[in-house]
Formats: C-alpha cells, sequence, structure tokens
C-alpha cells in the first residue's frame, strides 16, 4: 500500500513537474513579431535564418536587429526572388518539406521528403532549385549514411528528387558503384552546369555536371560542399583536413589552383557568396564572413544561420 | 498501471518481477524514444549544429559502452547486486535528459551526454535480462522474455507520439520535450526501485565469470553461434535503405518502415517466446535466422515489402529474447549477468563489424552481390549454429 501512495505521489509530483516546465516553455519563447509585407528580394539586404524564421539585415548594418518574417525554416536560401525552403514538421511520422516560396515568401510548390535538412541552393536567376537532406535513422556507425539531393527546374516543373543515378565519369571512364551519395549542389549562371560533391567509398570527389545532359564528372577529390563565385570563376569548398574535419578552401577554376580561407575553425556549411571577394557561413550559431584572399573572419550576423545577400 | 495489471491474466502467467521489469522498460523506452525522435531535428533545426561532426563519435562511443557494459555486468555478479547496476543505468540515463539541457549549443557537450545515455544503456541491459532469468522458472523464460521485449516495444512506438505531444502543446520547445523525457524516466527508475526484486540468496559458491565461461562450453558455444551470426546479420538500416530503392518508395514513406518490422516485433514477441518454451530455444532461435535469410531472399528477388518487413520483425521476435532465455540457465547465478554482458557485447560488436564489411561489399559490388554474400553465409553460420545448439 505504501508503495502504491509513493508511486502515486511521484506520479502527480513529476506530471506536474512537466507539465508546469512545458507551460512556462511555451509561455517564455520569444517569438519576433512577424513584419507584413516582408520581401524578399529587397536589394542591400542579407536574408538569414534567425530565431527559426527567415529573416532579413541591412548589408549596411548587418547587426541591426533583423526584421523577421512569420515563415519557418530549418534551411535556406534565396535568390531573384525564390526562396527555397527546408522545413520538418515534427509528428507521429516527422515530415520534411522543401518548398519554393515567391517574393512575399507564399508558397507556389512543394515537394514532400524525408530527413533532415542540410543544404539548400538557388541558382542566381532563382530558376534551379537543389537542396540535400540526411535520410532519418541512419547513423554512420552502422554504415548507412545516406543523402538524398534533389534538383527542381522551377520554370519547367521538372523534379529530381534523388540525384544518384546520374552517368557519372571518373579519369574519363564510366564509374559504377552502388553506395554513390551526392550533396552540396550549386548551380552557374546558365542554369545547367553545376558542381556539387560525390561521396563514394569513403572518398568525396568534386564532381562538375550538365543537368540538361544528365552526366557528370569528376574534377578532383577532397572537396565538398561547392559554392560557386557571381563571377563563375571560383569555387569555396569544405576541405577535409587534419585536424578538422574541415576548412573553408577557395579553388580557381581556371589554374584549379587552391587556397586556404582565413577562417581557421571547421566550418560544416555550404558557403555563401556576399560579394565577388567574400563569402559567407554559419559558425556557432552566427553568420561569419571572411575574405576568400586569406583575411581574418569576422561576425557578421549574430544569432543567425543560412545566410543569403540580395545583390 | 501496475496496480491495474496485478490478478490479470497476463500476471498469472508471467511472474511479477517480469511485469515489473516490463514496465519500467516500458516508460524508460517512451523517455529514450523520446529524444530519440527530436534528437536530430533539435540538433540541425534549432542548434544549428552539423549530423557530420555528431555522427563522427558514433564508434568512440561504441568503445565505450562495450567496456561499461563488461564492468558492469562483473560488477552485478561480485556484489550480486543485479537491481542496483540496472538502477544505475536507468538513473544515469535519465539524468543525461536533464544534460541535453545543460550542454545547450556546444556539440562536445552533447557528444558526451549521448555517449553517457548509451553508456547507461549498456549498464542496465544484462543486469535486466539477468534478473529476468531469475525471476521466471526455466521453463516458461522464452515467454517472459517475450512480454519483457512486446511492452519495451510499446514504450518504443508511444515515445515519438509522446514527443510529439509535447512539441504541438508548446509550439516547439524541444527543452520540454527534454524535461518531460527526464520526467518519464524518473518514473521508470522509481518504478525499479519500488517494485522489481532482486534475488539475493545467500552467497553460495561464488564462480568466477572466466571460470564459469571455461566450465560451461555450451554457453561458450552460443557466445561463438551468436557472434557468427551477428557477422552475417544486415543491419536494419541497410535493409530499408534496399527496399526504399528496389521499390522507388517515396522519401516521406521511408521512416514508415522501421515502424512496420516494429509492429510485427511486438505481435510476434510474446508467441514465439512461448513457442520456444515448448519446442526448444535453439530451435526457434534457429528457425528466426532463417526468418532474416528469407528476408535477404526477399530483398534479392520480388523485394515484397510487406512479407519483408514482417519477416524482418520476427527475425527479431524469434532471436533477441529467445537467445537470452536460452543462454541464460547455461550460467550459474553467480555469474550470469557478466556472462550476458558478455554475449550481448559480442553480438553488438560482431553486428558494427558487419554493418562495415557489408557497407564496403555494398560499396565494391553493388547490393545484389552483397546480399547474395551475407546470404550465403547466413546459411552456413545457421546450420553451424543448429548443429551446435541443437
Amino acid at each position: 500500500m505504501r508503495r502504491v501512495l509513493v508511486l502515486l505521489a511521484a506520479v502527480v509530483l513529476l506530471a506536474g513537474g512537466a507539465t508546469a516546465y512545458a507551460t512556462w516553455a511555451a509561455s517564455s519563447r520569444q517569438v519576433a513579431p512577424a513584419v507584413a509585407g516582408f520581401d524578399a528580394a529587397e536589394p542591400g539586404r542579407v536574408l538569414v535564418r534567425s530565431g527559426g524564421r527567415v529573416a532579413s539585415v541591412p548589408l549596411a548594418d548587418p547587426g541591426a536587429p533583423p526584421r523577421v518574417s512569420s515563415r519557418a525554416c530549418d534551411r535556406f536560401y534565396t535568390a531573384n526572388g525564390t526562396t527555397l525552403c527546408l522545413a520538418t514538421r515534427p509528428g507521429p511520422l516527422p515530415k520534411t518539406e522543401a518548398l519554393v516560396l515567391d517574393r512575399s515568401l507564399k508558397e507556389t510548390r512543394r515537394v514532400n521528403l524525408a530527413g533532415v535538412p542540410s543544404r539548400a541552393r538557388v541558382s542566381a536567376s532563382g530558376r534551379m532549385a537543389s537542396w540535400t537532406v540526411f535520410v532519418t535513422g541512419d547513423s554512420y556507425s552502422t554504415g548507412g549514411f545516406s543523402t538524398w539531393t534533389g534538383i527542381l527546374d522551377t520554370r519547367t516543373g521538372y523534379l529530381i528528387t534523388n540525384m544518384e543515378d546520374i552517368p557519372l565519369y571518373l579519369d574519363g571512364r564510366r564509374y559504377h558503384s552502388a553506395d554513390v551519395n551526392y550533396w552540396g549542389v550549386t548551380f552557374a549562371a546558365d542554369d545547367n552546369r553545376f558542381y556539387a560533391t560525390v561521396g563514394t567509398k569513403g572518398r568525396t570527389y568534386l564532381v562538375e555536371g550538365d543537368f540538361g545532359a544528365w552526366r557528370a564528372r569528376v574534377l578532383r577529390e577532397n572537396a565538398e560542399c561547392p559554392s560557386l563565385s557571381p563571377d563563375g570563376t571560383r569555387l569555396v569548398f569544405k576541405k577535409r583536413v587534419s585536424p578538422g574535419p574541415w576548412r573553408l578552401h577557395l579553388l580557381d577554376l581556371a589554374t584549379m589552383r587552391e587556397s586556404p580561407l582565413g577562417e581557421r575553425a571547421s566550418i560544416d556549411d555550404q558557403a555563401a557568396w556576399l560579394d565577388d571577394r567574400t563569402v559567407m557561413y554559419a559558425k556557432d550559431g552566427d553568420v561569419w564572413a571572411a575574405d576568400v584572399t586569406g583575411g581574418p573572419p569576422h561576425r557578421l550576423v549574430p544569432g543567425a544561420t543560412s545566410p543569403a545577400a540580395i545583390r | 498501471m501496475y496496480i491495474s495489471l496485478l490478478g490479470t491474466r497476463l500476471t498469472r502467467a508471467v511472474p511479477a518481477n517480469v511485469v515489473a521489469l516490463g514496465l519500467v522498460s516500458l516508460v524508460t523506452d517512451i523517455s529514450s524514444e523520446m529524444v530519440t525522435a527530436v534528437l536530430p531535428l533539435y540538433l540541425v533545426g534549432a542548434l544549428g549544429l552539423s549530423l557530420v561532426q555528431f555522427g563522427l563519435l558514433d564508434g568512440l562511443y561504441f568503445g565505450v559502452t562495450a567496456l561499461v557494459r563488461l564492468a558492469g555486468g562483473h560488477a552485478a555478479d561480485r556484489w550480486s547486486r543485479r537491481k542496483l547496476v540496472a538502477g544505475l543505468g536507468y538513473g544515469l540515463s535519465a539524468v543525461c535528459k536533464l544534460g541535453l539541457l545543460a550542454a545547450g549549443g556546444s556539440a562536445a557537450a552533447l557528444g558526451l551526454v549521448v555517449a553517457a545515455d548509451r553508456t547507461g544503456k549498456g549498464l542496465r541491459t544484462a543486469p535486466r535480462d539477468a534478473l529476468i532469468t531469475l525471476s521466471a522458472p526455466p521453463e516458461r523464460l522464452g515467454g517472459a522474455f517475450g512480454v519483457h521485449r512486446a511492452m519495451d516495444t510499446v514504450g518504443a512506438f508511444l515515445g515519438p507520439l509522446a514527443a510529439f505531444a509535447v512539441l504541438t502543446a508548446t509550439a516547439g520547445a524541444y527543452d520540454a520535450v527534454f524535461v518531460t523525457s527526464f520526467c518519464v524516466a524518473a518514473l521508470g527508475v522509481l518504478l525499479l526501485v519500488l517494485y522489481v526484486r532482486d534475488r539475493r540468496g545467500p552467497l553460495t559458491v561464488r564462480v568466477r565469470l572466466r571460470a564459469a565461461v571455461t566450465r560451461e562450453p555450451g554457453f561458450r558455444r552460443a557466445c561463438l553461434v551468436a557472434v557468427a551470426l551477428g557477422l552475417v546479420t544486415v543491419s536494419d538500416s541497410f535493409v530499408y535503405l534496399v527496399l526504399q530503392r528496389r521499390l522507388a518508395i517515396a522519401p516521406e514513406l521511408f521512416p514508415l518502415l522501421p515502424v512496420g518490422t516494429a509492429g510485427a516485433y511486438l505481435l510476434l514477441a510474446v508467441p514465439l517466446g512461448r513457442l520456444s518454451d515448448r519446442f526448444g530455444r535453439a530451435a526457434v532461435f534457429v528457425a528466426g535466422h532463417v526468418a532474416l535469410l528469407a528476408v535477404y531472399l526477399v530483398l534479392l528477388g520480388p523485394a515484397w515489402l510487406v512479407p519483408a518487413l514482417l519477416l524482418h520483425g520476427l527475425f527479431y521476435a524469434a532471436t533477441d529474447g529467445v537467445l537470452m532465455a536460452l543462454t541464460g540457465p547455461m550460467l550459474p547465478e553467480s555469474a550470469r549477468t557478466g556472462g550476458l554482458a558478455l554475449l550481448q557485447t559480442g553480438q553488438a560488436t560482431a553486428r558494427m563489424v558487419s554493418s562495415i564489411l557489408f557497407g564496403l561489399l555494398w560499396a565494391g559490388t553493388g547490393e545484389g552481390p552483397a546480399l547474395a554474400v551475407m546470404a550465403a553465409g547466413l546459411v552456413t553460420a545457421s546450420v553451424i549454429a543448429w548443429r551446435t545448439l541443437r
């Protein structure tokens, strides 16, 4: 009998504690008021993810309090009025969606996915959207590490949910392996040529792809999450180094010469170009910027991730 | 819940201590699956961390967990304190739920908390299973393990739902999920303290684990068989990936595949446990691996979704608890926890090696030949298992 009383008392106490905390947590979550008429294509601003939602700060004063929209995304990118938003919806069956949004962040297209959002990118014209998700339930030690990378042509509506069937050429020969995984796509200005990472047999390679012809060829080893400069001549990418695991590097596509950026911390992000000589990336919950010629990095937007500059 | 279960048909067929352990596992699994369900989203969505950074530590955790598991098993035997060691494991995992809050956004701290959580899980498994073997009459052990595993799986089903309910009620407050998960885990520890009884008879002859293992050739052989079978067991995530690729399952339905396996496991755990009591645990254990072989063949051939998942659940129902019911009684009481810990560690290590090997095979030859190699290995290992254990 005493055991039952102890148990009942504990149940009441624990349930009360959990409820009280949940109530407090729900009410104390500071939700910045969303501004009406948020414009995702206003020149001179940097869009970021702040407080879980799409927000923007002025390029001239990036430390200013952000203007926050009502749109929640886990990862997003925007270019020329097209925003790609990767969002998860927790549930009995967790859902992940890739949403294409217009400049007022209204949904124009939805793609159902699964897994954890990793990368989102839109080509400079706003036409080609690409994303990478980690497949739910996979862990590294159990060997099933798997990413799904999709590409959507927003003009034609043509959708590739998983690009791993793209014919791949290594040293001029067709490469076959069951374990290829692609991630981190970046499109060139012609909306056809793209760069991405392919992982296979424990190595990663930088590939150059042709969307129309649907094939890809390996350019070099050890380069992940490339990001093409606005002038199309250089890539910034994550290179696996020791100690690392990664360091951002710059690759000149004409000379194929690479050089490390001034950022010495390990960065796991697909960099975004602020202008022709600066990239932005997430580090420790803030957006940082670094000169690609090797200058020291500086904090650009506090408390933010997923940067995208509107030029 | 416990009170209403007393005096029902369940407790007449299954000893109260096993039901109590089942309840502890059910409640604890709600707690841990709540966190498992939201952790990736929390890390990436709320904290903006990278899963890669996080996943690289996985191998390290595994090693630590294995060592702690062995040490815990030894300690439980040495002082005949299975309940205490299990309780420490449950308690450590409970505290880790609050540790997730304390770790904040630091990847290193979060990694440590997750490692400690898994250590708690490693610590409690062997003493818990040893307690089950000591709580049910030997001729009904299979059924007892079946009931325990079924209750455990119910908890695993409820966890994600509970996490979802908390997130909905709090408009996405992950910290509220962790605090609720802690409260649920604390309830599990309390249920253990209040309702689970350890068997602390007078310390008779103490048998050391090494002596027990060398003196019991049956147990030694069972360990080797479990390791051999573990080496040819394709990990769950690969099974689901192959199914997804073969059937081109829509990505948003992918998370349903593990639910299918768990559903079959839940329904079949008790019947197969009872069957193992009637027709022999070795027979059911080997039959479970035949079901796994059938999964491989379905994956190689027609890739039927429902049969594949049913057979996969059948495999777990016929092997997981049944192996403990088979081997537990082979060991003297004073070396049982350590022995089971050794067996479980061996099996887990073999499965990890297997998934690395399968990953290499898959990359090198494609999924068809890789599965064929595993199927051939499974046939061989099953034949050896049957000859050895029979």
